[in-house]
């Protein structure tokens, strides 16, 4: 199981904040985007134009979730 | 009594933030300069009127950041303290929304380190802005496509010397 969350404008998009699905684990970050991509069309670019944090820590697109991860999809950051 | 959420230096809450306790983390007697940043909410954006503002934050992530550029301004000017202060939640026009308060034996580090510490939230912290304008409102930052993340993580965002 693999416990996703989106935030600010990708969060209106899909409609959630949070989501756990047993897709996931042994995916690359990258496969779990194209995924969320299918089930979110109407968010499609926003995903490809959010960073991606694995437990709290930026990741790349090629590294690998496991199963009880924390998968963040950040919009572009506006702090300050 | 409640939990003091400032007894960490790197913080996020909707508490209101206080420059008078901020520059009292920091200060200290090998300090010679105390630079605080105070980012407050603007409201004229060219001739667009903001009423308020409302931010977001992925709190554990973004404290952590927060903590990673006071270890990275430590690391590059010995002898800095820090603390880095971010207001979520809505705010009204000229409410503070960031303090970075650093201190330094001498002044130029002080300026260089506070500059480091606001960029470097600009670049990797996980806090959103939300502008409520007199005609609508919107998602601030690069949230209109041009800026792409195909790796999926920002230039530099695990770097320690960014």
């Amino acid at each position: 199981m693999v416990k996703i969350l989106f935030f600010a404008g990708l969060a209106e998009k899909t409609g959630k904040r949070e989501m756990q699905i047993d897709e996931g684990t042994n995916w690359q970050v990258g496969q779990l985007r194209e995924w969320l991509q299918e089930q979110y069309p109407q968010a499609k670019s926003e995903l490809s134009h959010s960073m991606i944090a694995v437990n709290e820590e930026y990741a790349t697109k090629d590294e690998w979730i496991n199963d009880q991860d924390v998968v963040a999809f950040i919009p572009p950051v506006s702090g300050g | 009594m409640t939990t003091d959420v400032f007894q960490k230096p790197f913080v996020v809450t909707e508490t209101p933030l206080s420059i008078d306790r901020a520059m009292q983390q920091v200060t200290n007697p090998k300090a010679g300069a105390v630079n605080l940043f105070v980012g407050t909410v603007r409201e004229w954006t060219g001739d667009k009127q903001t009423q308020y503002l409302e931010y977001e934050a992925y709190v554990e992530m973004a404290e952590k950041m927060l903590q990673k550029i006071g270890t990275e301004i430590q690391e590059k000017w010995p002898g800095a303290r820090v603390t880095i202060q971010h207001r979520i939640g809505r705010m009204e026009i000229s409410d503070i929304a960031v303090i970075v308060a650093v201190s330094t034996p001498h002044r130029n580090e002080s300026y260089e380190a506070s500059r480091h510490g606001i960029e470097r939230i600009k670049q990797m912290v996980p806090i959103w802005k939300k502008e409520f304008w007199t005609d609508g409102e919107s998602w601030v930052g690069n949230q209109q496509e041009t800026v792409a993340y195909p790796e999926g993580k920002p230039e530099n965002g695990g770097e320690t010397n960014g």
